[in-house]
C-alpha cells in the first residue's frame, strides 16, 4: 500500500496541472460528499451516547439533547444489572478461546503453508470448507455432544474447541505465513534447525503482525459472539457473556432506553479501544483475509 | 504426551505410504508436520466432519435427546415439504436478505471505497471513521438501530416530525422491518468496504495512464480498467456475502427480541422469533425454534441439510473462482 500512495500523489498532481478547475470542483464535491456520509455515519453513535446521559424520565419524551446531564445509567448498569459478571464471562470466553485458538491453530497453518506432505491440500480444502459453511448445518450434532457431556448451560461448549484449532484462524495464519520468504527458513534449516526451531525461530517473530491480527479476530469474534451463548447458556443466567446479556436484558426493562444505551456503550468500548491501538495489524488482517494470495 | 504420539500414527496412514527411498531427515518433517496438524485434523473431524454426517443422520430420525433417535425414514422431508407451515416464510425472509442486502451492501461499500481512494488528505481518518461502526459488536449495533428507530421517543422519528413528516413503525412494522435492518446493513458495510479499498489501491496505476491517453473517459476507464482488476475481489465479496446472507441470525433474531419487548430466554424465543408477524423470521432462525426452543432434534436436523444444499453450490462456486482458497501455492 505504501508503495501505491507515492504513485497516486504522483499523477494526482499530474492531472491537476492539466485541468485545475475541474480538478477543484471534483476535489469539492467529494469532500462535501464525504462530509455528509460521515455526518450520517457518526449520527448513530452519538444519539447513544446522548441518550445514555438521560434520565429515565428525559428517555421517555422524544427529546435529543440531555438536560440535565446524569452519569447514573451508567451507575445503573453495574447496581440494577449483573453487568460485572456478563463483562467477566466474555473476558474469559473471549481471552481462553484466543490463547486455545494461537495454541493449536499456528502450528496447524504453518505445516499447511511450508511442509510437503500428500494430503496437505486435502486438508486445507477441508479448512477452507469448514471455515465458509454456516455453523448451523453441523449446530445440532455438535450440540447433543456437549449435552451428552454435561457441558450445556456453560461457557466451555464455546471454548473448548478452540483447543483443536479454529478454521478461520487457520486460514488466516496460513495466508500470512506464505507471506515470508522461504529463503529464511531455508537458512535456518542449513544451521540445522527442526522444523519446531523454524516455526518458533524464524517464522513466530516475523508473522508477529498476523498472529496479532488473528488473535484480535478471535477475540472479537467471541466478544461479539450471539448465536453460541444463546444455544449454550441461554437457560442458564450465570454464563451469559455480555452481548447475549445486552438483548436479553432489554427485555425485562423494556421502557428504560437510558440504562440500554448505558450498557450499549460499555459493550461497544473494550473492542473499540483495542481497536485503536491495533489499527494497522487489524486492516492488515482483513485485506489479507480477502484479497491478497 | 502419549496421545498425540499414538493419533499421529493413525494420522499418518492419511498421508499414504512413506516411500522407503525417503530420506530420514524427509520422512522426520513428514511426522513433524503431522504432529504440528493433528489438534486441527482432530478438530476437523470432530466438529465438521463427524457433525455433517451426524445431521444426516439425525434428518432421518425422530429425537428430543430425551430418548434414543427413532428412525422415521423420510418423514422429516416429507413434512418440511409439503406441511412445515413457517419453513417457506423463512427461507423466503432469508432469500430477501440474499437478494437485497447483499447487492445494497456491496454497491455502497464500493461507492464508499471509491470516495476514499480519491480522499488523499487525511486518508486514515476518512477509513478509520467509515470503518468503525463495523466494529461495535453486532448485539450493540441492532440495540442501538430499534432505538434509534423506535417509533415513540427515537431521534430518526423526532427528526422526521420537525420535518413534518410522520414516522413509519420501522423495526415493528412487517414491511419495513426487513429494509430497517438494511439501513444497519449499510452503516456496517466496513468490512467489505476495507476490501474495496484495498483492491482500488492495488489496481496499477500505469493502466489508468495508458487508457487516459488513449482518450479513454472516466466511465471508460472504470469499465475497462477498474473494474477488470477488482472483479476477483466483487466476487469473494459477493459469494462470501450470500454466505451470509444465508446464515443470517443474529441480527434478525436480537430485533425481533428488542423491538417486541420480550425476552428472548428459553421458551420466549419462539415465541418472539420473526417479530413482527415473522417478517424477521429467518431460515437459520427457524432451525434453531425447531431444534433448540421445540427440540425436535431431527426435524432440524433436516432443516439443516436443506441449508448444506444450498450452501454447498455457493461454496462450489467461491472455491472455483476465488484463488486464496485454492492450495496450490502451497506448493511453491
Amino acid at each position: 500500500m505504501t508503495t501505491v500512495v507515492p504513485r497516486m500523489m504522483g499523477t494526482a498532481s499530474a492531472t491537476r496541472f492539466r485541468r485545475p478547475s475541474g480538478r477543484v470542483v471534483g476535489w469539492v464535491a467529494e469532500h462535501t460528499l464525504l462530509a455528509v456520509l460521515l455526518v450520517l455515519f457518526v449520527a448513530p453513535i452519538v444519539f447513544v451516547l446522548l441518550t445514555s446521559l438521560m434520565t429515565v424520565n428525559q428517555t421517555l419524551t422524544a427529546s435529543i439533547w440531555p438536560n440535565p446531564f446524569t452519569a447514573q445509567n451508567y451507575l445503573d448498569a453495574f447496581a440494577k444489572v449483573p453487568l460485572a459478571r456478563w463483562f467477566a464471562n466474555s473476558a474469559l470466553y473471549a481471552v481462553l478461546a484466543t490463547l486455545f485458538m494461537l495454541a493449536s491453530s499456528i502450528p496447524a497453518a504453518y505445516a499447511l503453508a511450508r511442509l510437503r506432505f500428500r494430503g496437505a491440500n486435502l486438508i486445507f480444502l477441508a479448512v477452507v470448507v469448514a471455515m465458509l459453511l454456516p455453523p448451523q448445518i453441523t449446530a445440532v450434532p455438535i450440540y447433543v455432544m456437549w449435552a451428552k457431556l454435561g457441558f450445556t448451560g456453560t461457557l466451555l461448549p464455546l471454548i473448548l474447541p478452540n483447543l483443536l484449532g479454529d478454521a478461520f484462524s487457520i486460514f488466516l495464519l496460513r495466508q500470512f505465513f506464505l507471506t515470508i520468504p522461504r529463503e529464511y527458513s531455508d537458512a535456518a534449516r542449513m544451521d540445522g534447525a527442526s522444523e519446531w526451531g523454524v516455526l518458533t525461530r524464524v517464522i513466530l517473530p516475523m508473522a508477529r503482525p498476523g498472529i496479532a491480527a488473528a488473535g484480535l479476530f478471535m477475540f472479537f469474534n467471541s466478544w461479539n459472539d450471539y448465536y453460541g451463548p444463546l444455544l449454550y447458556t441461554s437457560e442458564n443466567e450465570q454464563w451469559w457473556p455480555v452481548s447475549y446479556g445486552l438483548a436479553t436484558f432489554r427485555g425485562s426493562h423494556s421502557t428504560n432506553w437510558g440504562l440500554t444505551m448505558a450498557i450499549t456503550v460499555l459493550v461497544m468500548v473494550p473492542v473499540v479501544l483495542i481497536f485503536f491501538f491495533a489499527q494497522r495489524v487489524f486492516v492488515e488482517g482483513i485485506t489479507l483475509s480477502g484479497v491478497k494470495g | 504426551m502419549t496421545t498425540i504420539a499414538s493419533r499421529t500414527g493413525r494420522a499418518g496412514t492419511l498421508t499414504g505410504p512413506v516411500r522407503p527411498g525417503l530420506r530420514r531427515s524427509q520422512r522426520r518433517r513428514l511426522l513433524t508436520a503431522l504432529v504440528m496438524l493433528t489438534p486441527a485434523l482432530l478438530g476437523l473431524g470432530l466438529f465438521f466432519g463427524y457433525p455433517l454426517v451426524a445431521s444426516v443422520f439425525y434428518s432421518f430420525t425422530r429425537y428430543n435427546l430425551l430418548s434414543e433417535p427413532e428412525w422415521i425414514g423420510l418423514r422429516n422431508y416429507q413434512y418440511l415439504f409439503t406441511q412445515d407451515p413457517k419453513v417457506w416464510t423463512a427461507a423466503a425472509n432469508t432469500l430477501w436478505f440474499v437478494v437485497i442486502l447483499v447487492p445494497i451492501r456491496l454497491l455502497t461499500s464500493l461507492g464508499v471505497a471509491a470516495l476514499l481512494v480519491r480522499a488523499r488528505q487525511a486518508s486514515g481518518f476518512w477509513r478509520t471513521a467509515f470503518y468503525l461502526p463495523a466494529l461495535v459488536p453486532p448485539v450493540a449495533s441492532v440495540v442501538a438501530f430499534v432505538f434509534l428507530f423506535n417509533p415513540g421517543t427515537g431521534p430518526v422519528n423526532a427528526i422526521l416530525h420537525a420535518l413534518g413528516i410522520r414516522g413509519p413503525l420501522w423495526f415493528s412494522d412487517p414491511n419495513l422491518a426487513k429494509p430497517s435492518l438494511v439501513l444497519l446493513g449499510i452503516w456496517v458495510m466496513g468490512d467489505v468496504m476495507i476490501i474495496f479499498l484495498a483492491a482500488l489501491l492495488d489496481v496499477p496505476r500505469d493502466q489508468y495512464e495508458a487508457a487516459e491517453l488513449d482518450g479513454a473517459n472516466a466511465f471508460q476507464r472504470g469499465r475497462y480498467v477498474t473494474f477488470p482488476n477488482i472483479i476477483p475481489v466483487l466476487i469473494f465479496a459477493g459469494v462470501t456475502g450470500v454466505i451470509a446472507a444465508l446464515q443470517y441470525f443474529t441480527e434478525a433474531a436480537v430485533a425481533s427480541a428488542v423491538a417486541s419487548g420480550k425476552a428472548s430466554v428459553g421458551d420466549a424465543a419462539g415465541a418472539v422469533a420473526g417479530y413482527p408477524d415473522d417478517s424477521l423470521l429467518t431460515y437459520t432462525q427457524w432451525i434453531y425454534v425447531r431444534g433448540f426452543s421445540n427440540f425436535q432434534l431431527g426435524y432440524a436436523s433436516a432443516l439443516a441439510v436443506l441449508l448444506f444444499v444450498v450452501a454447498a453450490v455457493f461454496l462450489a462456486l467461491l472455491l472455483r473462482r476465488v484463488k486464496a482458497f485454492t492450495p496450490e501455492e502451497a506448493q511453491s
